[in-house]
């Protein structure tokens, strides 16, 4: 009903939507795997352009494990992946830009974040600057879309929704809001075409320099509930966080304010 | 007079009857290819037909009987009657020998039409309330215009106006018999049958063989359609075996999904099967519909999709998913149709061509992709459930006499209690065994069944790959469907070894005397067969000898044995958990309980879960192992005991 209402909307025309996906990481066992956000994208694309009019552009490394993972979009029901070759250690947004700009999408829409390499969720907002696209993130549901703009849900937290509406073009990220990826079907996974095109490459100069390790777990904090009764047990558990021993600071000196950070920084152990 | 009329009767029947032959012939060639063994199968027809279609028909020994005089007269009577009426056969011999067979066949179309007076609601109405009636035309027929044949009354008796009756009469027997066996009858199932039991796609099922692993799917082919999307997808002696349907209704009597009141009705699915293949609408069915699903809404044809993503095809989706391949219906299918294959063939393509499995299908197979098992835990973590058994790993020895398989079951808090228990059997008899550990990886069941061929042929290579590593002589496992994958469908991928379910181990320990067993003194116990050992294995007897073994007298169940009811657990059911009236097990509990037994014994881990999930107050579920672990007795074995229980 909802995808009728959207074809309606657009007057016959086809939506273009262009679709950026990634290599993701199973949690457990670090299998390569379409990503998870990349893939509720590319859900939510289908709903908005059936067919032809969605396009599905990666940019990266091309490995057997990256291709495989590629595949998992393929059987969606997606007729081909548009590949920009870029080696371990480019800058991917120039390449995807470029593309962006031939391909002349009207929406772009992408995960909120990948699940390999830095994984910052920069790239969005990046792409939509370079491009002086409109962004929207964390994106829930497209209401409806006419030529020149569209009416969207974005997610708040604790389930709350706030309406927009966006112009076009634009650039959208989804996340665990969005409608949940369909199956990934073997066959067309399969017969799905993987297509290579040459792409320039930009080196990353920032991250050259960069030191990696391992991420560790980072230190949780213990919720000490002290409660007597079933009721006051619900209670703690229902509440949501509160900042309790927050301080909001306005107004004051970027010196002040490093120093309130710093501050805080050392009270909580995370430097010595 | 009658001699010019029928001989023209006759032959111009058989005439049709070849025409409507041929024709239906070509509907089955639109399937696909499939190669058989042309002479040798209609060599071996008759006697598949006369001992192994007779052996599940004299299940009903009544309609056996019956069938036996009606089907047995007419063959003959119809070849008498080409010789005697057809071409004029001068013979009195034969005329008398067509007289005999006629009246064998009047008796038994009498019976047919006692059955049809008050028919049981499985069998089909329609055309099928027809069929008595014509059998009674025919034989009775054919039976007085032999007489003035053989001499019995005088040629030219009773005049044109009674041989004018006679000619209507035979006309009418022939047009059923004859007419209609080639051109869509009820009488199609003779024909269709017979050529059916000599192509079937499963010929090691006759002559008391067993054949139930499923056909690997070619994947290598890129081009080709995975699975059965269309009824031409299916292959021709598939397309053969849904014609044989008789519409008899004993796999809709046995189905627990249609008993449950889930959209499934395995003789409909047939019907529709049909339908697609000739083209049209189901309106015509004159049987059970599926539950809830209305009769007259489906149609197709041979090259249009069967399942549609949205709107009505020839089947819902909710149909196929609806199975749990306990493979009672094809256990009772006396023209052995495989429905069951049917129906995987059909889940392949909604599987790995539309993705669509539903409920919790999805993300099952994607935990098996990324996991190796459906639960999606760490494969890291698959011994965690032994951390304090120090089980030793075929890693570290690299052979062992017994190879146990724990199956994910071993992530289960249920089953892990019927392994440790099971280890401690072992430990007590004192059996080489080890573990693969972490190596372990589903062995893809619940894949092939949900459709994912592709993920279970993954998992088997896998697997295969492991086993071919280390040395052991046998493959242990305490559940059935990773027994029957093992045992049946992993020797296609070169791992052909031996498989022992753990009931049939333990009966072995226990006949050797290797256990030290003491006297069962609990309560009533009754066994409930799992569908994966008894029908697609044909083992009943390890189990209740087993039990026999520690002291217990089986209390049987109404349905126990090749006609046990399923638990609503095997082909992915749970996972699919398509609604219907009731659930599957709460029905086999009620089984359960009509034998008054306080416990009942199960040899599954599915069966565990799907029993224990039944409300109390019920019958506590054990495995067999736990039983028998409950038996021991600390002192270790010094003497082998003699044989006991069991050799009495």
């Amino acid at each position: 009903m909802q995808r009728d209402g959207k074809r309606s909307m657009t007057g016959g025309q086809p939506l273009t939507v262009a679709a950026l996906v990634s290599v993701g990481r199973h949690p457990v066992t670090g299998r390569p795997r379409r990503a998870e956000f990349d893939a509720r994208a590319v859900e939510l694309g289908l709903s908005l352009a059936p067919g032809e009019a969605l396009r599905l552009v990666h940019a990266g490394a091309r490995t057997p494990d990256s291709d495989s993972a590629l595949r998992g979009y393929l059987g969606m029901g997606i007729g081909a992946v548009e590949v920009l070759e870029q080696p371990e250690g480019a800058d991917v947004v120039p390449a995807l830009e470029a593309w962006v700009r031939t391909a002349a999408p009207r929406l772009v829409l992408c995960g909120a974040h990948g699940e390999t390499g830095e994984a910052s969720g920069l790239v969005p907002f990046l792409l939509a600057e370079r491009l002086g696209w409109s962004l929207v993130c964390d994106l829930a549901e497209v209401e409806a879309v006419d030529g020149e703009t569209m009416t969207v849900l974005q997610a708040l937290p604790r389930g709350q929704r706030r309406r927009l509406r966006v112009r076009l073009p634009a650039v959208i990220t989804v996340d665990a809001a969005a409608r949940a990826a369909r199956q990934s079907a073997f066959g067309p996974a399969r017969r799905g075409e993987l297509r290579p095109l040459a792409a320039a490459v930009t080196p990353d100069r920032e991250a050259e320099g960069w030191a990696r390790t391992p991420a560790r777990k980072r230190p949780k904090r213990l919720k000490i509930v002290k409660a007597t009764s079933a009721r006051e047990r619900f209670k703690a558990a229902a509440a949501k966080a509160e900042g309790g021993g927050g301080q909001v600071l306005t107004g004051v000196s970027a010196r002040a304010g490093a120093e309130a950070i710093l501050k805080l920084l050392r009270e909580e152990g995370v430097l010595r | 007079m009658l001699d010019v009329i029928l001989p023209v009767l006759v032959l111009g029947a058989l005439v049709l009857a070849l025409v409507g032959g041929v024709r239906r012939i070509r509907l089955w060639r639109q399937g696909r290819p499939s190669p058989v063994a042309l002479v040798p199968g209609l060599a071996a027809m008759p006697r598949r037909y006369l001992v192994d279609l007779h052996d599940v028909v004299a299940r009903d020994r009544e309609f056996a009987r019956t069938h036996v005089a009606t089907g047995g007269g007419f063959v003959a009577a119809a070849v008498l009657l080409i010789l005697v009426h057809g071409f004029q056969v001068e013979s009195r011999l034969l005329a008398w020998a067509l007289i005999a067979a006629s009246i064998v066949m009047f008796a038994g179309a009498l019976r047919v039409a006692a059955r049809r007076r008050n028919p049981p609601a499985r069998l089909s109405r329609g055309p099928w309330m027809r069929l008595p009636k014509s059998l009674i035309a025919f034989s009775s027929g054919v039976f007085l215009v032999t007489l003035p044949t053989a001499g019995i009354v005088p040629a030219g008796f009773g005049g044109w106006l009674i041989a004018a009756l006679l000619a209507a009469v035979v006309a009418w027997g022939l047009a059923e018999m004859f007419f209609g066996m080639g051109w869509g009858g009820p009488m199609k199932h003779a024909f269709a049958g017979a050529l059916h039991l000599a192509f079937h796609r499963r010929p090691e099922r006759f002559g008391g063989g067993r054949s139930t692993g499923l056909v690997p799917l070619d994947l290598d082919d890129n081009a080709a359609t995975l699975g059965v999307g269309k009824p031409d997808d299916f292959t021709w002696n598939q397309l053969l075996g849904f014609d044989a349907c008789v519409q008899c209704g004993r796999c809709e009597a046995m189905c627990p999904a249609f008993a449950a009141g889930q959209p499934l009705n395995p003789k409909k699915l047939i019907q529709d099967m049909v339908v697609g293949m000739a083209g049209g609408t189901d309106a015509a069915y004159a049987g059970s519909p599926y539950p809830g699903r209305p009769v007259g809404e489906h149609g197709g044809s041979a090259h249009s999709p069967i399942v549609l993503r949205e709107g009505r095809a020839l089947v819902d989706a909710d149909t196929l998913w609806s199975c749990t391949t306990c493979r009672a219906c094809v256990e009772e299918c006396p023209m052995m149709i495989e429905h069951v294959d049917a129906i995987l063939d059909m889940r392949r393509y909604l599987t790995m061509e539309h993705g669509n499995t539903p409920n919790k299908g999805k993300e099952v197979l994607e935990n098996l992709a990324a996991t190796d098992n459906p639960g999606g835990f760490d494969p890291a973590s698959r011994m965690n459930w032994a951390a304090d058994l120090d089980l030793p790993l075929i890693s570290a020895r690299g052979a062992a006499e017994v190879l146990l398989w724990m199956g994910d079951g071993a992530f289960d808090l249920r089953n892990q209690r019927t392994l440790r228990a099971l280890v401690k059997v072992l430990r007590a008899a004192g059996v080489d065994f080890a573990v693969l550990g972490n190596e372990e990886l589903d062995s893809g069941d619940v894949a092939r069944r949900l459709g994912d061929e592709a993920g279970f042929q993954a998992l088997a290579v896998r697997n295969a790959a492991t086993f071919a590593r280390y040395r052991f002589g046998e493959i242990l496992t305490c559940d059935p469907h990773s027994f029957h994958v093992l045992k049946n469908e992993y020797p296609a991928f070169g791992a052909r070894y031996e498989v022992s379910h753990h009931s049939s181990y333990i009966a072995r320990l226990i006949e050797l005397g290797r256990l030290p067993l003491s006297d069962w003194a609990g309560g009533r116990v009754t066994y409930h067969d799992p569908c994966y050992l008894g029908r697609y294995n044909g083992e009943y007897e390890a189990p209740r000898s087993a039990l026999k073994g520690i002291g217990i007298q089986v209390v049987e169940m109404g349905r126990s044995g090749f006609r046990s009811r399923c638990c609503g657990g095997g082909g992915g059911a749970p996972i699919t958990d398509i609604p219907g009236k009731r659930r599957i097990p709460d029905m086999r509990m009620d089984e359960i309980n009509e034998t008054a037994a306080e416990i009942v014994a199960v040899g599954c881990p599915q069966c565990t879960a799907m029993l224990e999930g039944v409300v109390g107050p019920r019958p506590e579920v054990l495995d067999i192992a736990e039983l028998v672990a409950a038996q021991l007795v600390a002192a270790p074995v010094s003497v082998p005991r003699q044989t006991r229980e069991v050799a009495a």
